[in-house]
């Protein structure tokens, strides 16, 4: 395959400069910097899960959420997760269960240093937001023995049929009335404040319309963004502790501009080499990425001209592209009807559905599944998947295998291997309609 | 051994190798319009499909005697076992004779594979029956009210006539009976473990999978009487051991031999925990459905798929230790298996909190060799034997 980088140089500048990453950046360094001080400034600190997080309610009550999930893959991203998932292996975890949570234990073994190199406060409530990850749940137990804190349980059935049942809605609902706001309560010492949260669902709402839209620039061809690997970065303040906020709100709406105005330049995704010169292929992606060498695989696909159009991992914290918006006028069920929604939570037959219509209306012309060792909720099944939606699409799928955080699953050459031979298939086939 | 428990023991073996479900075809055969709905670990209520007249049929896999040819294709290699095998058995028509599939909530394995059976058998029934994590009454119980309400209807259209209280009441008894054998022969185990060898127990729990419960009630009862009678099985100078682990993907037989030769009588264990998830009898007067519900709340097992509000991990473990005056615990999970080894740290805390001795080791369904598993066993018994302050 060619190994010419495939970037447009003059616009590498200004790449590295996009005032929504300066943005994110200032975002992310104030959160970590607010928790690192939380309890000397009389915050309280709650630990929670990205599936099903319920960020404005948290929110309403002045508390700082910390996400597990997000400190273990930048543990990955800065190659400290080996050593972290050594630490708690040597402490009697196995070499088979999920990485991210050994990461997590061997980051708090190891004094809970985070991303910006200051130390995690300890949890003042564990908020178990038990959506499509049965793992989430060992998760907090084990936590919840190293903290010795209250947990607040919130189960969210499972949407095997893909719809909401309005008996899984009332048990949420329920949970969140006896459970879980009682719980923030008397942790905060606040009470429920209504009028606070639709005044942040509001602006969630209007974040969301934004990062749909973005997510939906896809759709042009060229794409002005890709929807995977630059998507991770574009959910992250929507996934995390940002809903709900001003700087949320301001975040999409920069970032929207700035996609606005490459669709109009006709550039293409930002990659860490430039601006993505020709897209070669436009694919869909299903799984999460991995973490550890993020760059390295994002590169095996922008070398080719290969843009991710869209992706289900970039789901996996809401479908606000299926139409979901948090409600102001519906709070509460809102929020229930966000953590029923969330992908990994979906049935497999309505995962297969999702990327079915992604395929079609992306235009895509292919679509891979990195399947990564650690995570079941998404693993199972995507064998079956790949069939179902080449029979369904006629569009040839790839499989590659890696793992979130732990390099010892990241075998670069094979995986380099493997995208590069699939690749010269769809050139391959495309040639031959061509010819036809 | 007697020829009564030769026989008995055959019967039961005979059902163990059944992969074809040979039983439960000759068991719909023997009447018309009889239908099996089969479940998958851990719990389901199992009541609901005996009141509407159907086989509730109990599904592990394929164990070691299986040749896995297409259900690889569907699996990764870092996902377990249980169900590639399940897979190949559907396939290959041996679950031909299931009319639906339940896949209760124990782990992503099994609630993804809910999915993928709807989609490789479009035709049939298939429900995931997704348990509550929540206990309150007022809350998981009416979440899980109204779950057990839409799994009646839906077993009822199955069936072709409405599930009537009065019908779930009496199979509400029939499991009674059922789970009280089981306590019996758990109990006659702890007590005298040389007349009930777990390799044998096992035979007889695998044989209510396929059994309608009243068959099996009354071979587990046939078992109890005839066990004791055998004069060659006499105490022997064995460690006492309570198995952990093995409450979804069920070891291969050879596994629960290779331990008893290696030393240790098996005095507590969660194999096929299901079979005996609700842990006294249930209510047969007043609401049946509603006494299903309180059941389950109140009196489920302990185990590593369910939510613990109190966050107490092992205390059942360390009670079952004391309970069962076993002097040793060995973890024995599935390789793969989420809830099992993410539950297992904990309950190693609290051993060592108790001073109580365990050793660990991970099998698959199909796993052939024991030899390192002997060794380590047989030093296991030898230690806490020798060494042990008890």
């Amino acid at each position: 395959m060619s190994s010419e980088p495939r970037k447009d140089a003059s616009s590498q500048d200004q790449a590295q400069k996009e005032r929504s990453m300066l943005l994110q950046k200032q975002m992310i360094g104030a959160h970590y910097d607010a928790l690192a001080t939380a309890h000397e400034d009389g915050r309280k600190v709650v630990y929670t899960f990205v599936p099903g997080n319920l960020t404005e309610l948290m929110r309403a009550f002045d508390v700082l959420p910390v996400l597990p999930e997000i400190n273990a893959l930048q543990s990955g991203m800065r190659k400290l997760s080996g050593d972290y998932i050594a630490e708690a292996e040597k402490q009697g975890h196995s070499e088979d269960v999920c990485t991210y949570v050994k990461c997590d234990i061997g980051m708090l073994k190891k004094g809970n240093i985070g991303p910006t190199g200051k130390k995690l406060p300890p949890p003042d409530l564990l908020l178990l937001s038990y959506t499509g990850c049965f793992t989430f749940m060992k998760w907090f137990e084990l936590l919840r023995q190293e903290y010795n804190c209250p947990v607040a349980m919130l189960h969210v059935p499972y949407q095997s049929d893909g719809q909401i049942h309005e008996h899984h809605r009332d048990y949420i609902l329920d949970q969140l009335r006896t459970e879980v706001i009682p719980k923030l309560e008397q942790v905060t010492g606040r009470r429920y404040d209504e009028d606070r949260l639709r005044e942040m669902m509001r602006l969630s709402a209007q974040a969301e319309d934004d990062l749909v839209w973005v997510l939906e620039s896809a759709k042009n061809v060229p794409s002005p963004i890709d929807a995977y690997f630059g998507g991770v970065y574009y959910i992250g303040p929507m996934f995390t502790a940002f809903r709900g906020t001003e700087a949320g709100v301001e975040y999409y709406r920069t970032l929207r501009q700035e996609i606005e105005e490459r669709l109009r330049q006709g550039l293409g995704p930002v990659t860490p080499d430039g601006s993505l010169g020709t897209e070669r292929y436009r694919l869909v992606i299903e799984g999460p990425p991995n973490w550890t060498s993020f760059r390295e695989f994002w590169k095996m696909f922008y070398e080719e001209g290969a843009v991710v159009v869209a992706s289900s991992y970039t789901k996996v914290g809401g479908l606000y592209d299926r139409g979901f918006r948090h409600d102001p006028a519906r709070p509460l069920e809102s929020l229930a009807d966000y953590c029923l929604g969330c992908y990994t939570n979906l049935g497999l037959p309505t995962r297969v559905g999702l990327l079915e219509q992604y395929i079609r209306d992306y235009r895509a012309d292919g679509f891979m599944i990195n399947s990564v060792k650690s995570c079941n909720s998404f693993s199972v099944g995507q064998l079956l998947m790949l069939r179902q939606l080449e029979e369904r699409t006629g569009v040839p799928g790839g499989f590659i295998e890696s793992d979130l955080v732990d390099p010892r699953y990241f075998s670069a050459a094979n995986i380099k291997n493997r995208i590069e031979s699939y690749l010269q298939m769809l050139q391959q086939k495309r040639a031959v309609r061509v010819q036809a | 051994m007697r020829p009564e428990l030769v026989e008995l023991t055959n019967r039961a073996r005979e059902l163990f190798d059944d992969l074809d479900l040979k039983a439960v075809r000759a068991w719909k055969e023997a009447a018309p319009g009889r239908k099996a709905v089969g479940h998958m670990p851990i719990y389901v209520p199992r009541e609901l499909i005996h009141a509407a007249g159907m086989l509730p049929v109990g599904i592990v896999g394929g164990g070691d005697r299986l040749e896995i040819i297409r259900g690889d294709a569907f699996f990764q290699s870092y996902i377990c076992h249980i169900p590639r095998s399940t897979i190949e058995l559907a396939l290959s028509h041996r679950l031909d004779a299931l009319d639906g599939m339940l896949f209760p909530s124990i782990c992503d394995v099994i609630r993804n594979l809910s999915g993928m059976w709807t989609m490789l058998f479009p035709d049939r029934y298939v429900r995931y029956v997704d348990v509550p994590q929540n206990y309150e009454r007022a809350v998981g119980g009416v979440y899980w009210r109204r779950e057990l309400e839409i799994l009646r209807e839906d077993l009822g259209r199955l069936a072709g006539h409405t599930v009537s209280d009065a019908d779930l009441s009496r199979s509400i008894a029939v499991y009674n009976e059922n789970r009280a054998a089981i306590r019996a022969l758990y109990e006659a185990r702890s007590r005298q473990p040389w007349f009930y060898p777990t390799s044998e127990v096992f035979l007889f729990l695998r044989a209510g999978n396929l059994l309608p419960p009243e068959e099996h009630t009354a071979m587990l009862r046939q078992y109890l009487k005839l066990a004791p009678l055998e004069a060659d099985r006499c105490e022997q100078d064995q460690s006492r051991v309570v198995l952990v682990g093995m409450f979804c993907e069920q070891p291969p037989l050879g596994l629960l031999l290779t331990l008893e030769r290696a030393g240790c009588w098996v005095v507590d264990d969660d194999l096929l925990l299901g079979l005996r998830w609700i842990t006294c009898d249930t209510p047969t007067e007043g609401d049946p459905l509603q006494n299903l519900v309180e059941a389950y709340l109140n009196h489920s097992a302990v185990t590593a798929s369910r939510y613990l509000p109190d966050g107490d991990h092992g205390r059942g473990l360390v009670d079952s230790v004391r309970q069962n005056r076993a002097e040793g615990v060995i973890f024995c999970a599935p390789s793969f298996c989420d809830p099992a080894l993410l539950e297992q740290p904990m309950l190693v805390r609290a051993l060592e909190r108790e001073g109580i001795p365990h050793t660990q080791f991970k099998y698959s369904e199909d796993t052939g060799q024991f030899a390192v598993i002997r060794e380590q066993a047989g030093t296991f018994s030898d230690s806490i034997r020798l060494w042990s302050e008890a």
